[in-house]
């Protein structure tokens, strides 16, 4: 337990506090020194929290992979080998189940995808308090700060950003695969078209409006859902090792019956990602 | 819970890991997951194939055996025909061989038994001439006489 936070509401709001570096408006460039100056610092802020640790994870993966795919030959793999090859082989499958078109990005999207927030969502299992703990003694001893000041949430798929920062990207090559598919008018047509048509023209003419609410909906779900379903499972399972850390003693059996639990859960949401970026890509460029 | 910046720095670091490992870690590893089925694959081939050939030779090894065993009855058979007609000839030669020393022994004997008669033929006419001559103590005119006892040695 964070012994400076006589609260447990305190403890937890430091915990769900990025650690948020941005220009504010009174502060002018500074790291915000709580929720209230977060949020005053508005867009232009960044979380170096969030930041640091997907890149972390992100630089870990590839080079783990980037070394076995540099060791990778026709011989007896071993090893590491072993493990990167099973992986590129369980997501090539996936691709080629459920993508049907040729493209050199979808196969290695969907790996990063899939390992990336695997990591990121693996650093949930590192006890709550100790990366947390380590960044205050090394603010306030190095920096000088305020231990109060020190906010460091080290999962990325917890913070809304992170996994926006993804499915807007998917998002953006849902866009690119439907137009470059199917032509601009192509997708503009599958936009006003479906689901209601008609061959009077007239009729159709009315129906356009309500087909592009409709299908502007189906389409903006995606990324939506997909950003907040990584996050919101990944934040209440934060949220839920936060709330067993209170316990005293009592958190060393759940925290590991939740950790366990959590184990099926980051896999899961990895793979969901992954799985429904692919349906999501392959969705747009076929056609209907 | 702020949307910030961060979001963008993400999408930039996302897009970054994406091109990352489809530049430098995708190809490889696929290339040679590629590779390596193609060799499982060849080697597959390969062990079929050599039990294909193994099979072939073995009903090869088969059939020459079988052949050769053929072989090798027809020739004993062959040499036993050849070795019982052997006998059988050298048989025929041994009784031919006998019968001609018996036929020719025979003819010695009766030459023999013909020159011995001769003989005695021309030894009996002078006998019984020098008997006649003691007996008639004149000597008998051995002109006319001779060919009177020359046909009494012939009637021998």
């Amino acid at each position: 337990m964070a012994g400076s936070n006589p609260t447990s509401s305190g403890y937890i709001q430091h915990h769900l506090q990025n650690l948020t570096f941005g220009y504010h408006p009174d502060n002018g460039l500074s790291f915000a020194h709580n929720a209230q100056q977060a949020a005053d610092m508005g867009f232009w802020a960044i979380h170096v929290d969030t930041m640091l640790w997907s890149i972390i994870c992100g630089v870990v993966f590839l080079f783990v992979f980037r070394k076995a795919a540099k060791a990778a030959s026709s011989g007896v793999p071993s090893g590491l080998q072993n493990m990167v090859e099973m992986l590129v082989e369980f997501v090539d499958s996936s691709v080629k189940e459920t993508f049907h078109g040729k493209s050199k990005l979808i196969a290695p999207l969907s790996l990063t995808i899939f390992c990336w927030i695997f990591l990121m969502n693996l650093l949930d299992l590192v006890p709550v308090d100790w990366i947390p703990e380590l960044a205050k003694r090394i603010g306030t001893d190095f920096f000088g700060a305020d231990p109060h000041h020190v906010f460091f949430r080290i999962v990325p798929t917890t913070d809304i950003n992170a996994t926006f920062g993804m499915s807007l990207s998917v998002f953006a090559l849902i866009i690119y695969y439907s137009i470059r598919m199917k032509g601009l008018s192509g997708f503009i047509g599958e936009l006003t078209l479906h689901p209601f048509s008609s061959s009077n023209k007239l009729a159709q003419l009315i129906l356009i409006p309500v087909n592009l609410l409709l299908e502007l909906v189906t389409l903006l779900a995606k990324p939506v859902s997909l950003a907040l379903r990584l996050f919101g499972n990944l934040y209440a399972g934060e949220l839920i090792f936060i709330l067993i850390a209170l316990l005293g003693l009592w958190q060393l059996p759940l925290h590991f019956a939740w950790a366990t639990f959590h184990i099926l859960i980051i896999v899961l949401q990895a793979f969901i990602f992954m799985m429904l970026t692919i349906v999501y890509l392959s969705q747009a460029s076929e056609e209907h | 819970m702020n949307l910030n910046l961060t979001i963008i720095g993400q999408s930039i670091a996302f897009a970054v890991f994406v091109w990352f490992c489809m530049k430098y870690v995708w190809p490889p590893v696929t290339k040679a997951l590629y590779e390596r089925q193609k060799k499982i694959e060849d080697g597959l081939n390969a062990a079929s194939h050599a039990e294909q050939k193994l099979e072939e030779a073995n009903q090869q090894a088969e059939q020459t055996l079988r052949e050769s065993r053929d072989e090798a009855a027809k020739i004993l058979e062959q040499a036993r025909t050849r070795s019982n007609q052997m006998i059988e000839e050298a048989r025929e030669q041994a009784r031919a061989e006998g019968e001609r020393m018996v036929a020719n022994a025979r003819s010695e004997i009766e030459q023999e038994i013909n020159r011995a008669k001769e003989d005695l033929r021309s030894q009996v006419s002078a006998l019984a001439i020098a008997g006649a001559e003691r007996v008639l103590e004149s000597s008998v005119d051995e002109q006319s006489h001779r060919e009177m006892l020359n046909k009494l040695a012939a009637e021998l």
